[in-house]
């Protein structure tokens, strides 16, 4: 039986964003992938991906497939868009009908992808969609999914004990994520299921995203551009001034990937960079600090780009908030948990802390609405990976990552290996 | 000895207006209502031997010309367009700005807003405070700015800085500039056109003059192009505004983060619906540890100038 938290989760409408930018979006980016050649051979047998220079730029395998799957979940599909004649796609349709039932691998989803990633999957793997059946996930799961080895999970959705249990096969998981805070470890050790992520891919994207956020916070970008917007301008003059970047003393929570990118370009801007993890990093030129409290009271801005694990549960609580002051700034990249969200709120609406840019939440999609009014905190949602690089460069490392599982060959990033 | 008369056009800084007052005689020409502001200087011209000028008000032609023992134009900016260097020259007035002390807010503030635009930062939070991720729910894929290639025109200390910083976020850097700068890596253009249409993000770093006026004009922000994105934390007169604002509106420009605008504090109001650019009202330099430092750099060109000591940032 499947957890109740995870059975609401799956069975809620997927990705809301309009069906038209996701169709127009997906085929931009669906066209580059073709054109870089990724992933498997026409065939649809999974193959290693080929040198660069021996991949056929101009193959469009499975097309018409793609074009089922996806009429099959409402959307509907123009030559425009693919800029191909709809009649040549049809004419193709059988024929990939056939090679669809028994050449390539199961790959079960629990919610719908986003439409790039849906693609690329399509063209590549026999794919399991639960969300399309009238049945309940759990008669899905029993009567489709018995067999099926490989599992990809989308928008966090928990995989807990329960899933686990209704699929008995399973011996491979991979998410679109880094974060595997979702993901019970634990249960998939013992099953012997491997799990993979999606490693450090996300780096570049998250770690400008928090310079952005910083940036913004002390110098009331978003903040000025809402006075400029609402024409304040004129009529109440110039707006107060911000606080300076440079020589700030930026302590930073988590020294992973995304934690050094962070670091690089802040040291770029003037900022004094110190960090806490959970082990001292001796390569690094950065001052280290054996707790988060200890480094908080040394600096002016905490950047959190650590994992959520038990550990690091509201590892950003009361006394750090204390500690870091009344002019501190926290900037929360990494998951809403990690901030006793409570007390941050209480903190900003009592002037005990100076500001915070937060792209993580505890309860996501809410958010603590006492934050709308507040100039010194800039607000975002869980955007800091969502762009179009990333995204073309995730369909590969998914796809990568699943060939590897299905042709018994090393997982590019994995979490956990099958011992 | 007589103190110091200083004519302050327009209300600039809170500090730097006590430190003034502390030791100078200070004119304020907005107490007057416009009509008698002439009246007021005319009446006062006797006492003024010092302006203090900002990115908005300086000492022009008439200015200079209606003060017979004016010696010393000190700017609160580092930006000169508001003052006539010429007319000063001339009359053998000093000139002073506040260099080197606003360099990494305003170059803080360009990549600011790169990030801004490209990320679409001001729109996130917008989503969020109306309460539309609860109900909608929903991303959009914006823009890496990381690698993207940077534009800068006018490799000064502030076009520089920029440089440093985008380099970080691992962008290629080109400039245009009136001459090939002997020190760095980065690439040249001598052409602005060449320059734009080879850049994602093209950066407004340099002075104002009458060479510069419209210098970011239409053929420029074609060539730029529907993905490029002009950032301009120079003056608003860089640019073609009207021809902005329709390159905006018809696609041909990507997206624009400003700082500056032709007439501040209007806006082109046609800008408060695009989720593609940037609007802040010209706060460059705006943080209270930078106008702080301009402040003491003011102060101090007037000290050394009153004590005929050498000025600390003299520009004539």
């Amino acid at each position: 039986m499947l957890s109740k938290a995870t059975r609401q989760l799956i069975e809620r409408p997927g990705e809301v964003a309009s069906g038209r930018l996701q169709c127009c979006l997906g085929v931009a980016i669906f066209r580059l992938l073709m054109r870089s050649g990724v992933g498997t051979g026409g065939r649809g047998d999974p193959v290693p991906p080929r040198p660069r220079s021996t991949r056929n730029p101009t193959r469009f395998p499975a097309l018409s497939t793609t074009i089922c799957a996806l009429e099959k979940t409402g959307h509907s599909l123009s030559s425009d868009m693919f800029g191909l004649p709809r009649s040549h796609l049809m004419a193709s349709g059988s024929e990939s009908q056939g090679r669809r039932g028994t050449e390539r691998p199961q790959v079960l989803l629990l919610r719908r992808p986003l439409s790039v990633l849906h693609e690329a999957l399509s063209a590549r793997f026999q794919l399991l969609r639960p969300w399309e059946s009238p049945v309940p996930f759990d008669r899905f799961l029993a009567a489709h999914a018995a067999g099926v080895r490989a599992l990809l999970v989308t928008g966090l959705t928990p995989v807990d004990g329960p899933l686990l249990d209704a699929l008995p096969a399973l011996r491979f998981i991979v998410t679109t994520s880094s974060g595997v805070n979702h993901i019970d470890l634990a249960e998939c050790a013992r099953r012997g299921i491997a799990v993979a992520n999606a490693g450090t891919i996300f780096s570049l994207d998250v770690a400008e995203y928090a310079v952005g956020l910083l940036i913004d916070v002390l110098r009331r970008v978003s903040a000025s551009d809402r006075y400029v917007r609402r024409g304040l301008w004129p009529r109440a003059g110039d707006y107060p001034l911000g606080s300076k970047l440079g020589s700030k003393r930026v302590g930073i929570v988590g020294l992973g990937s995304i934690g050094s990118e962070i670091a690089k370009r802040l040291e770029a801007f003037g900022c004094s960079i110190s960090y806490f993890s959970r082990s001292r990093k001796p390569q690094v030129p950065y001052t280290y600090f054996p707790s988060v409290g200890d480094l908080a009271a040394e600096s002016n801005v905490l950047v959190l780009s650590c994992a959520l694990t038990k550990e690091t549960y509201h590892i950003i609580n009361r006394d750090v908030m204390s500690a870091l002051g009344k002019d501190g700034i926290i900037i929360n990249v990494g998951r809403g948990a990690l901030v006793d969200e409570a007390e941050l709120v209480k903190h900003l609406m009592q002037g005990e802390i100076g500001g915070a840019g937060l792209d993580v939440f505890e309860h996501e999609p809410a958010v603590p609405e006492e934050l709308f009014c507040m100039d010194n905190v800039v607000l975002s949602a869980h955007f800091a990976v969502h762009t179009l690089e990333m995204s073309s460069e995730l369909c590969q490392l998914m796809i990568a990552n699943l060939n590897a599982f299905f042709s018994d060959r090393p997982l590019l990033t994995p979490v956990l290996v099958r011992t | 000895m007589e103190s110091l008369g200083v004519l302050l056009p327009i209300p600039m800084n809170a500090y730097l207006e006590s430190e003034l007052d502390r030791r100078y005689k200070v004119f304020r020409l907005w107490e007057s209502p416009p009509e008698r502001r002439q009246d007021f200087i005319r009446a006062n011209a006797a006492a003024i031997r010092a302006v203090v000028g900002n990115s908005k008000a300086g000492a022009d032609a008439d200015t200079i010309d209606a003060l017979p023992r004016l010696e010393i134009v000190a700017c609160f900016s580092v930006g000169l367009d508001k003052v006539d260097l010429a007319k000063c020259r001339e009359r053998g007035i000093r000139v002073t700005n506040t260099p080197d002390v606003l360099t990494d807010d305003v170059a803080d503030l360009a990549i600011g807003l790169a990030i801004a635009v490209l990320r679409r930062l001001c729109q996130a939070d917008r989503f969020v405070r109306s309460g539309a991720w609860l109900s909608k729910g929903g991303y959009k894929l914006t823009t890496r700015f990381s690698g993207k290639t940077i534009g800068i025109i006018g490799l000064g200390r502030i076009g520089l800085a920029v440089a440093k910083r985008a380099e970080a976020f691992g962008c290629p850097i080109s400039y245009y500039s009136r001459s090939e700068k002997p020190n760095t890596n980065y690439k040249y253009y001598s052409n602005l056109i060449d320059l734009a249409a080879n850049c994602h993000v093209l950066v407004v770093a340099c002075p104002l003059t009458e060479e510069t006026y419209h210098i970011v004009n239409r053929e420029v922000l074609d060539a730029l192009g529907p993905k490029g994105v002009l950032v301009n934390i120079g003056r608003g007169p860089h640019v073609d505004e009207p021809e902005l604002v329709a390159a905006l509106r018809e696609g041909r420009l990507g997206g624009a983060g400003l700082d500056v605008f032709e007439q501040e504090p209007d806006v082109p109001e046609e800008l408060f619906g695009m989720e593609n650019v940037v609007l802040v009202p010209h706060v460059g330099s705006g943080t209270n540890e930078t106008r702080n430092a301009m402040a003491d750099l003011v102060i101090g060109n007037l000290e050394a100038h009153v004590m005929n000591k050498p000025l600390l940032t003299p520009v004539v």
